[in-house]
């Protein structure tokens, strides 16, 4: 039986099929494991948004790695409670969004706007600048927006705030 | 008490989930057809959020009713067993129309959620929260896509006139004092279903405003959605969902 601390070294390797350069825990999904008396292995994910279609790909990818650790009989919770939030992600994953061409979330998701509240200043992910603006508001995954930069002009997901 | 509790929470699931399932449907029949591409994937991403939002409400409902599953309930029900509103149903029109209906499902669907959260079981509370951050979006989306056709050119101002022609018959189940909205006082203390209409009438009117749309008042058409009586639109809706799981009952992937 491998130990819990095994376990969660080994689910560093299953990452966002979406997003490839961010695992479940730099993402925030990866909310806890269990192991019952009984042995049982429990472990316990959050989904990003209610729909997000990566979510059966990673329970999959779980249970891969899991069971080559010869643990067989896991059980996957989802939790909905409390919400999956981007506040949650580390810096360190903000930092793997930038370089991979995402403009990481800027501020907190606390900050409520107005309904028609101003668009969020953001940060172009490849010459650093701020004259950018938002094309569209859903971008190619349910957790991104499209932007533009003004500057060098080029198109860019940004992963917005939740 | 707990019976009136459980039946509030089993009403309200079915009614929540109902709506997002068949919204999520229409919504996706857009996919392939937006007039460009960026919002194409805009309605797109907010039908895969109402179908992620009806799997959590009708897992739940599953669950009061003594171990259903959330498929037993999508593909498994016939149309008088149905619970959304006759809105959600009817035909997409043309992209003012879908962003109309979707403008006041949106303002809707916000104020409902805002007093869900409160709610003292802790499974709705939970599965509100999660859909009031997507809600959020969807709301702002559909506002300014109303604001920017209405107060537009004079064609698209028309043409969202004449939507909220087709639209607004619909309306008002939306804004009734029906019992499976006000049996939420078992569930949330001091719950009072005045306060989402007053909220829906404040958004409405905000981005009416804004839009230059009239909203000269309209008969109601009124036909409880939510106790199963439907449109004939219900019924070819499930004839393409639920074709699949009925005629392949194992077929998985
Ligand atoms: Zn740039």
């Amino acid at each position: 039986m491998a130990s819990l601390e095994t376990i969660e070294q080994a689910l560093e390797k299953v990452k966002d099929p979406e997003i490839p350069v961010l695992t479940i825990k730099d993402l925030g999904v990866l909310r806890g494991l269990e192991r019952s008396l009984d042995g049982k292995l429990k472990v316990i994910i959050t989904p990003t948004y209610s729909g997000c279609p990566a979510m059966y790909t990673i329970e999959q990818q779980i249970k891969q790695v899991l069971s080559r650790l010869g643990e067989d009989a896991v059980s996957i919770e989802t939790r909905l409670d409390p919400a999956w939030t981007t506040d949650w992600m580390t810096e360190e994953a903000k930092q793997k969004l930038q370089d991979f061409g995402i403009a990481p979330p800027e501020g907190s998701s606390a900050d409520k706007r107005a309904l028609f509240g101003e668009e969020r200043q953001v940060t172009c992910p490849y010459c650093k600048s701020r004259n950018t603006f938002m094309k569209s508001q859903f971008g190619s995954t349910a957790c991104k927006s499209l932007y533009q930069c003004k500057d060098c002009g080029e198109p860019f997901d940004y992963f917005k705030c939740l | 008490m707990e019976q009136e509790k459980q039946k509030a929470a089993l009403n309200l699931s079915l009614v929540m989930g109902d709506n997002a399932l068949i919204l999520g449907h229409r919504l996706s029949e857009w996919c392939g057809h937006g007039p460009i591409l960026e919002q194409d994937i805009a309605l797109s991403n907010i039908a895969l959020d109402l179908i992620g939002q009806a799997r959590l409400w009708l897992s739940h409902a599953g669950k009061l009713q003594g171990g259903k599953s959330e498929d037993d309930l999508a593909y498994h029900r016939d149309v008088f067993d149905f619970h959304n509103f006759q809105m959600v149903e009817t035909p997409n029109g043309h992209w003012g129309t879908t962003l109309l209906r979707q403008f006041v499902y949106d303002a809707w669907h916000h104020a409902m959620l805002q007093k869900l959260v409160l709610a003292q079981d802790e499974d709705i509370a939970g599965i509100a929260r999660k859909s009031l951050k997507e809600v959020n979006y969807h709301l702002r989306w559909s506002s300014e896509w109303v604001i920017r056709l209405g107060d537009g050119t004079e064609e698209s101002g028309a043409k969202m006139q004449e939507a909220y022609a087709d639209v607004w018959p619909y309306v008002g189940e939306l804004l009734q004092k029906d019992t499976w909205l006000t049996e939420l006082e078992q569930l949330i203390p001091g719950f009072q279903a005045d306060e989402i209409i007053s909220l829906w009438w404040k958004t409405v009117r905000e981005v009416f405003s804004q839009a230059n749309l009239s909203s000269e008042p309209m008969d109601w058409l009124y036909r409880k959605g939510h106790l199963g009586h439907h449109t004939e639109h219900l019924g070819y809706i499930l004839a393409e969902m639920q074709f699949l799981p009925r005629a392949y009952p194992d077929a998985t992937w």
